[in-house]
């Protein structure tokens, strides 16, 4: 009866992550981190996923404080940030959150804080 | 010198088809597992650039900042590029690599300074540099070949990006090992040589037969003398060299 659960949670795992590629969550670099999963490396991608979560969470953080300060003008310091938010995102194949990086950046370098 | 060549080349087949990490395979292995040296500020990129080529088999020492890569290299201090002084705080000489792969933005040292510090420095300038960045600027990519990258890599990364590069400096090491094999040979040949001449007739100083054999190597003073000879020993000359 395990082993049916084992079954069936992978199924779903299947079927959530084919729609995150369907939508352009994810994106073909994502298969790549899975292909460097092995028996020697188990738990490859997890490791990989917490640590931009970790990362991630922090970059946003910094990113809000730069916003809510009434008197932003670095742009070059959010620039910075962002740069290193894409990096990671594209790294992993989290296509969707670079893509609204890029637009991010862009509206930044043009000091479009409405943007 | 002979002998290294022939050793690797058993062992790469074998290094190429296991991912086997433990320690044992590693202290005679070290010599033909391309060690690289990873340079990179985001630890989500140096997970994967380092997963990247532990399954390529190659050996890799991941650093966060140019300012570390330098001093695990032993370059840090401006005055101290010689590899040789150990007087670093440590006593540590350097880390030998076959390839450094940075990022080209970081906070501090950027991948391009790196580079630069690299190429200038007598003991790692001939180390293989290689850039990595999530854009795709022009600009960017033409200094840093001009500065002497070898390579100039547009993230993400993936494994075919890595296994292309680590069969192109196995290959370069072989060449480089063969090179210095071949350099061993040409001297025997010239030896062998001098032995044939030798031995051969002794009318050599004369006006004999010109046979090839008898045209002797630069070194011999009978065959200068006579100027019929000078134009076989020129051809003899180019097969020679």
């Amino acid at each position: 009866m395990l082993g049916w659960g084992v079954d069936r949670l992978r199924a779903d795992m299947s079927r959530l992550l084919a729609i995150l590629f369907h939508q352009g969550v994810l994106d073909e670099q994502f298969l790549q981190l899975q292909q460097l999963q092995d028996e020697s490396s188990p738990n490859f991608v997890s490791e990989v996923v917490n640590i931009y979560f970790h990362e991630s969470e922090k970059l946003l953080r910094n990113l809000r404080g730069l916003l809510l300060d009434r008197e932003f003008s670095d742009y070059k310091k959010m620039g910075i940030h962002l740069n290193q938010f894409m990096g990671s995102s594209s790294s992993i194949g989290a296509n969707r959150v670079r893509n609204v990086c890029v637009a991010f950046r862009a509206a930044s370098e043009q000091n479009n804080r409405a943007g | 010198m002979g002998s290294n060549s022939v050793v690797s080349n058993r062992r790469m087949p074998e290094k190429m088809n296991c991912f086997d990490l433990s320690p044992n395979s590693n202290s005679d292995s070290e010599a033909e597992e391309v060690h690289v040296l990873a340079v990179d500020d985001s630890l989500v990129d140096r997970k994967v650039i380092e997963r990247l080529l532990k399954i390529s088999s190659c050996k890799v020492t991941a650093v966060d900042s140019g300012w570390r890569a330098l001093k695990l290299l032993g370059l840090l201090d401006d005055e101290e590029e010689d590899k040789s002084s150990s007087s670093s705080s440590d006593g540590f000489e350097g880390l030998k690599v076959d390839l450094i792969i940075t990022d080209y933005w970081m906070p501090g040292m950027t991948g391009y300074e790196l580079l630069k510090k690299i190429k200038e420095s007598s003991s790692f300038r001939e180390i293989p540099v290689v850039i990595m960045s999530s854009e795709n600027v022009m600009t960017r990519i033409d200094r840093c070949l001009e500065e002497g990258a070898e390579e100039f890599i547009v993230k993400p990364v993936k494994l075919s990006d890595v296994t292309r590069l680590r069969d192109y400096y196995m290959a370069a090491r072989e060449i480089r090992s063969a090179e210095s094999g071949i350099n061993v040979n040409k001297r025997k040949l010239q030896e062998s040589f001098d032995v044939c001449t030798a031995s051969s007739s002794p009318s050599s100083s004369s006006a004999s037969p010109p046979s090839l054999f008898s045209s002797p190597a630069p070194c011999s003073p009978s065959s200068l003398d006579s100027p019929t000879r000078r134009p076989k020993m020129t051809s003899l000359d180019h097969i020679l060299i």
